[in-house]
């Protein structure tokens, strides 16, 4: 999938990060070309709630086009997605081992 | 790597480590077993680290551990949208050895204690991430992780608030919004110096804010403010339920907190360094998973052991107790040779004698009354409104302050619902 360009954060770090690119930009991520979030489209479409797009705290969730498109790039890896997504769309893991996020300092 | 061990832990954070590093010192071969590129990479806080298993563990060790502040001075604010009111509670006490309790940043301690673990001989292995468990019949024999199998006698999944073990295990169910608070938080650099002149702090005494009221819209949840060493860590905690509900999103009240008139002032000058997100298992006793089975103990977050009663929020010492606890049970069950059920169950009595559970038990009705709405805004709203009427001169004549506290409450609460409600909350916390 290719990135979106509202998602594209790197190198967007500013002295008072309001968005959420230039917060993640901030983050130190080993990014994993495997996606630890899947979708299951047929049942995502039917929601009307859609509480993933604004619970996480990543905005990793954005609405194109009346769907739902994920990106697992900025993911903070907290899981409120899954857990609120009361349909059980998102299947959500850790990304493997010593991919994700790292924080320097918690 | 050994063919097999006496225990594996999986998560080197609070429990992890304490239950590794105990088992090591007693002679156990023991493997932890960390996702992260290194412990604590993956780990945050919003919390501060009370010392007193901490400190059975490492005679006074804030001489040696990373901790940043020692709690002196702690402040509950209310928020109304423009005014701030505080009880702000300040102890030559806390100030003093043993102190009470420290703000950490989790990314330092958590790679220091792992690092305990492993010169007390814990094999330490971090950048795996353990898929799943292994079974002999109903028994947990070891753990899957990245197409390797390894056995050991026990497992203690330390894994977290999300913990994929204690669901792959059947131990827990699914989570549900209601369970959880989801928080977010931004470490802020300031030099030293600002840091201490504008909190009126000395050496290395900090001050833990918590915040009520505007800071989530009044919505079930609070504000924090921790000083670190050099930089602050300033987030909101909100009900993973009440975002749902009133369709908010943290990162847009973290803004909105970080603008208040008194908040801006707190952190002015200073430069955003890490932003970071973490759920909290706040439900406490009503969430609780089993905390074993044959072969497996849960701990820590991953077990739901932290007492959020509004007025505390005490996650790492919980998972602090339970690590040990586990690795007690394990020791025990290494001499007696069993590794079942029965002889793990001594885990749950261990916590039961503990403040652990003590403390669950005796505040499980704490999330009842942390759901009424009223503490969240009108409370708060009250707080302020009553105390600018009581201060305002405007050139008119005064009125006493039972009179200004009956028009500020009229059309917002009734004097009925306040006591009932002070009541609740007095016994309920």
């Amino acid at each position: 999938m290719a990135i979106d360009s509202r998602w594209d954060f790197r190198g967007k770090s500013n002295m008072n990060p309001v968005g959420i690119e230039h917060k993640l930009a901030l983050n130190k991520y080993e990014v994993d070309r495997e996606a630890h979030i899947r979708l299951k489209e047929e049942i995502c479409r039917q929601c009307q709630r859609r509480s993933c797009l604004y619970v996480c705290p990543a905005e990793c969730y954005k609405l194109r086009e009346g769907k739902v498109s994920y990106n697992h790039e900025g993911c903070l890896e907290c899981g409120s997605c899954q857990i609120s997504c009361g349909e059980g769309a998102i299947e959500w893991s850790y990304p493997r081992g010593g991919f994700g996020i790292s924080f320097e300092y918690g | 790597m050994k063919e097999k061990f006496d225990a594996i832990v999986v998560g080197a954070g609070p429990a992890g480590c304490a239950a590794a590093y105990t088992l090591a010192k007693a002679g156990l071969e023991v493997l932890l077993v960390e996702r992260g590129k290194f412990a604590g990479a993956k780990n945050m806080t919003g919390g501060v680290l009370y010392g007193p298993v901490l400190n059975t563990l490492f005679p006074d060790f804030w001489k040696d551990a990373p901790v940043e502040r020692h709690i002196s001075r702690q402040v509950i604010t209310f928020l109304s949208e423009r005014a701030s009111l505080s009880i702000d509670f300040n102890s030559a006490d806390f100030d003093t050895p043993p102190y009470n309790g420290f703000t950490v940043l989790r990314a330092k301690f958590d790679r220091w204690f792992a690092q305990k673990a492993e010169q007390a001989g814990a094999v330490v292995i971090t950048r795996i991430r353990v898929d799943d468990l292994l079974w002999d019949k109903q028994q947990v024999v070891g753990i899957a992780a990245g197409g390797d199998e390894i056995l050991a006698s026990v497992v203690i999944a330390a894994d977290g608030v999300n913990s994929l073990l204690a669901q792959k295990a059947g131990l827990r169910r699914r989570l549900s919004p209601e369970d959880v608070n989801q928080g977010v938080k931004e470490v802020i650099k300031l030099p030293r110096e600002t840091i201490e002149g504008r909190f009126n702090l000395s050496g290395d005494s900090g001050v833990a804010i918590q915040f009520l009221g505007f800071c989530t819209k009044g919505v079930h949840g609070g504000g924090f403010l921790y000083t670190n060493k050099e930089s602050l860590s300033l987030g909101v905690v909100v009900q993973l339920e009440a975002l749902i509900k009133n369709s908010l999103k943290s990162i847009e009240l973290l803004e909105g907190f970080k603008a208040h008139p008194t908040v801006k002032e707190l952190v002015k000058g200073g430069t955003t360094v890490e932003y970071s997100a973490h759920l909290v298992p706040a439900a406490g006793w009503r969430m609780m998973p089993r905390l074993y089975t044959d072969g497996l103990l849960v701990a820590g977050d991953a077990a739901a052991l932290v007492l959020a009663t509004g007025r505390a929020l005490e996650g790492m010492n919980f998972a602090l107790a339970s690590g040990v606890a586990a690795a007690e049970t394990v020791k025990r069950a290494k001499e007696k040779g069993d590794f079942g059920k029965e002889t793990l169950s001594y885990y749950e009595k261990l916590l039961a004698e503990s403040f652990v559970l003590q403390d669950l038990k005796r505040f499980k009705r704490a999330s009842q009354f942390l759901a009424i709405q009223r503490i969240y805004s009108t409370y708060p709203d009250l707080a302020c409104s009553l105390a600018e009427r009581i201060f305002r001169v405007d050139g008119n004549p005064k009125k006493n302050i039972w009179r200004l506290m009956r028009e500020e409450m009229k059309g917002r609460v009734s004097l009925w619902q306040l006591i009932r409600d002070g009541i609740s909350g007095g016994r309920a916390i």
